[in-house]
């Protein structure tokens, strides 16, 4: 067992772009520890979405291996890299893509009904978390009824209902105004984390850099910067 | 996960509807105009199968169907009534004459002269009047669509007299009989009779109806008809289909239906097509989302299945129930359209057309969630 959540090995990511490959990552070496927020910063452009999905599990690298809690996760077939995910990872999206037929409760229950849970016993686990993300009055709501930031709270909750141990968030406040980005921030440090929980996040928003645990920063492909030490890293950021 | 496929469906009232009336619309025309057409072919073959005692029809060898005729001349029944094997025979006139209505309008009938005896060649079934009233002087017998078209509603028919080449006739009862093709109002009245109403001509026998012996098959006895008269004999099967082949090479009746049932075919794929895949790219990022999460391609695959499934059913449903109250109201209600029914294969191929319509659409809308890579959820 080894002490990190998630350990990335020499990855490299090509892009085919016309007849040539475009390479986006080089060499990538990371580990990402439990218990901590991590945040992947950057330029636009710099690979940090393209990072997240290939730990996520929905790109394959061109080079490299990805352990996430032990598992090799690309020697995995395609059904068991599915399944992996299904019981493992939670993700939060930037446009949220929440199911706009279904009801709060119901998009938050997603994870559990693919996993082959009872309609109403998923349904209510939605709620419980809802409640927890302070949104319980909205329960029944449809997406459309809610403010961005109840959404974005809808689709943590999404996140969060299976229980994985690994939250992935690509700009998960991007879409929202500074006060509800921070609120939705805070929300997902105190529901999300725990000890045996990883949770990297992706965001060029700076206002919220204070928050996080340890900031990864890459620069054209590479992890430039590596660092818990928040205030030079959001000094950095403002020079 | 089916459910929420159906939930995502059915949330979306405006496509939901507008898939739902799609195949509904396409169902609807595909059956009604495949109805229509069948009952319109099976009009070439009535004339034949109303005359239920006889099971072969000898003829003029030019003579193609029951209303495209070359005469023979009468000693033609005698030659037949001679070939062993055969039960009976009687004559039979079908030609058409003119009518002077009581109002003093004129309008094409057809005459068909009966044998004075048995009156093998009347309808079986009469609605007023009894059969051996043909036997009365001038009598005619008028079927109960032409008493519809030549009298109006409330006028007594019974009793009424009408002109035919300067001859009375009398009505002295109406028949049951479903309309040929050409439409045309029938009279029945007595082989002797009609000679007088129908202008004079050397040959005035149109067809020897035959009863085959017990021991002897329809198709035999006209192979033997055939070989010692020279006549043209086909059974009563043979002459219906006769009747139908004719339609369907003289007239635009097949195509002109066929390119309905075409169009039927494409408006569906038209109408629920374009509103699946719209559909489907509204949900798009949904689905992409779904398969991050961890739904496999297979339940995806299930998901669209329920989905499209759902819209096949309800629309095949409401569709084939319009039709069907489309026809039987139209057969209760109006003449044009009476005897019509609505065969069991025709909502068979329906259903196998509108699944056509439905796996085509299907399937494309399974291509594009599929080819949704997971990944792209994060651009
Ligand atoms: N599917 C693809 N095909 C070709 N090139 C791609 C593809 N996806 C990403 N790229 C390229 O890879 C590079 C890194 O993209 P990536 O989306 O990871 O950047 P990012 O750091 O997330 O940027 P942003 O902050 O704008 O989201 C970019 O140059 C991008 O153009
Ligand atoms: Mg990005």
């Amino acid at each position: 067992m080894s002490r990190f959540a998630i350990s990335v090995h020499g990855v490299a990511k090509d892009f085919p772009v016309g007849d040539d490959n475009i390479r986006v990552l080089h060499d990538i070496n990371v580990d990402v520890n439990a218990g901590e927020l991590t945040y992947l910063v950057g330029e636009s452009g710099s690979g940090k979405t393209t990072l997240i999905s290939i730990i996520a599990g929905i790109l394959y690298p061109t080079e490299g291996r990805v352990q996430v809690f032990d598992t090799e996760i690309y020697d995995l077939s395609d059904n068991e890299l599915v399944m992996f995910r299904l019981a493992n990872i939670g993700f939060i999206f930037q446009q949220y893509n929440l199911i706009p037929t279904l009801t709060a409760a119901e998009n938050a229950a997603i994870p559990l009904i693919a996993d082959g849970m009872k309609r109403d016993e998923a349904v209510e686990r939605g709620r419980v978390l809802l409640e927890k993300l302070n949104i319980a009055n909205q329960a029944d709501k449809f997406p459309r009824q809610l403010s961005g930031g109840q959404q974005q709270r809808v689709a943590i909750a999404r996140a969060l209902v299976h229980e994985p141990r690994l939250i992935v968030c690509d700009e998960p406040t991007a879409a929202l105004d500074a006060k509800s980005g921070r609120r939705v921030m805070d929300l997902l440090r105190e529901v999300a984390l725990s000890e045996d929980r990883a949770v990297i996040i992706v965001t060029h928003d700076n206002r919220i850099f204070d928050l996080a645990d340890r900031i990864l920063a890459m620069e054209d492909g590479r992890i430039t910067h590596d660092g818990r030490d928040k205030a030079i890293l959001m000094q950095e950021d403002a020079q | 996960m089916n459910w929420v496929a159906i939930r995502m469906l059915t949330g979306d009232r405006v496509k939901f509807i507008g898939l739902v009336f799609g195949v509904a619309f396409s169902t609807l025309l595909i059956t009604q105009q495949l109805t229509i057409f069948v009952n319109l072919l099976m009009r070439g073959g009535v004339a034949v199968q109303e005359v239920s005692t006889a099971n072969v029809w000898v003829m003029d060898p030019a003579t193609r169907t029951a209303d495209v005729i070359y005469p023979m001349p009468i000693t033609a029944l005698d030659r037949v009534r001679s070939v062993s094997g055969v039960a009976f025979a009687s004559p039979l006139l079908r030609s058409n004459a003119s009518i002077r209505t009581p109002e003093g309008d004129l309008e094409g009938v057809t005459v068909i002269g009966v044998d004075d005896s048995s009156l093998v060649g009347i309808p079986r079934r009469m609605f007023e009047g009894d059969p051996a009233r043909l036997m009365d002087p001038d009598a005619v017998f008028i079927d109960d669509v032409g008493s519809r078209k030549l009298f109006a509603p409330g006028q007594t028919v019974i009793g009424s007299q009408l002109e035919l080449n300067d001859q009375r006739a009398i009505i002295k009862g109406i028949v049951d009989s479903t309309p040929t093709f050409t439409a045309q109002v029938t009279l029945y009245t007595r082989y002797s009779n009609a000679l007088n109403f129908v202008p004079g001509t050397r040959n005035r026998l149109s067809f020897v109806l035959v009863r085959s012996d017990a021991n002897v098959s329809p198709e035999t006895l006209a192979g033997r008809i055939t070989e010692q008269t020279g006549l043209k004999a086909r059974t009563t099967q043979q002459f219906t289909r006769d009747g139908i082949d004719f339609i369907i090479e003289n007239t635009g009746i097949p195509i002109n239906f066929g390119i309905t049932v075409v169009l039927g075919v494409i408006v569906g794929v038209a109408i629920v097509g374009l509103t699946f895949s719209l559909f489907i790219r509204d949900n798009i990022k949904q689905f992409g989302a779904l398969k991050a999460i961890g739904v496999t391609n297979r339940k995806i695959m299930v998901m669209v299945a329920a989905q499209s499934g759902l819209v096949a059913l309800i629309g095949y449903g409401l569709g084939l129930t319009m039709a069907a109250g489309f026809i039987g109201g139209g057969a209760a209600g109006s003449d044009d359209f009476k005897g019509f029914y609505m065969p069991n294969q025709i909502p068979l191929i329906t259903a196998a057309l509108v699944l056509a319509i439905i796996a085509l659409t299907g399937f494309i809308a399974i291509r594009s969630v599929l080819k949704t890579d997971p990944a792209s959820v994060f651009r």
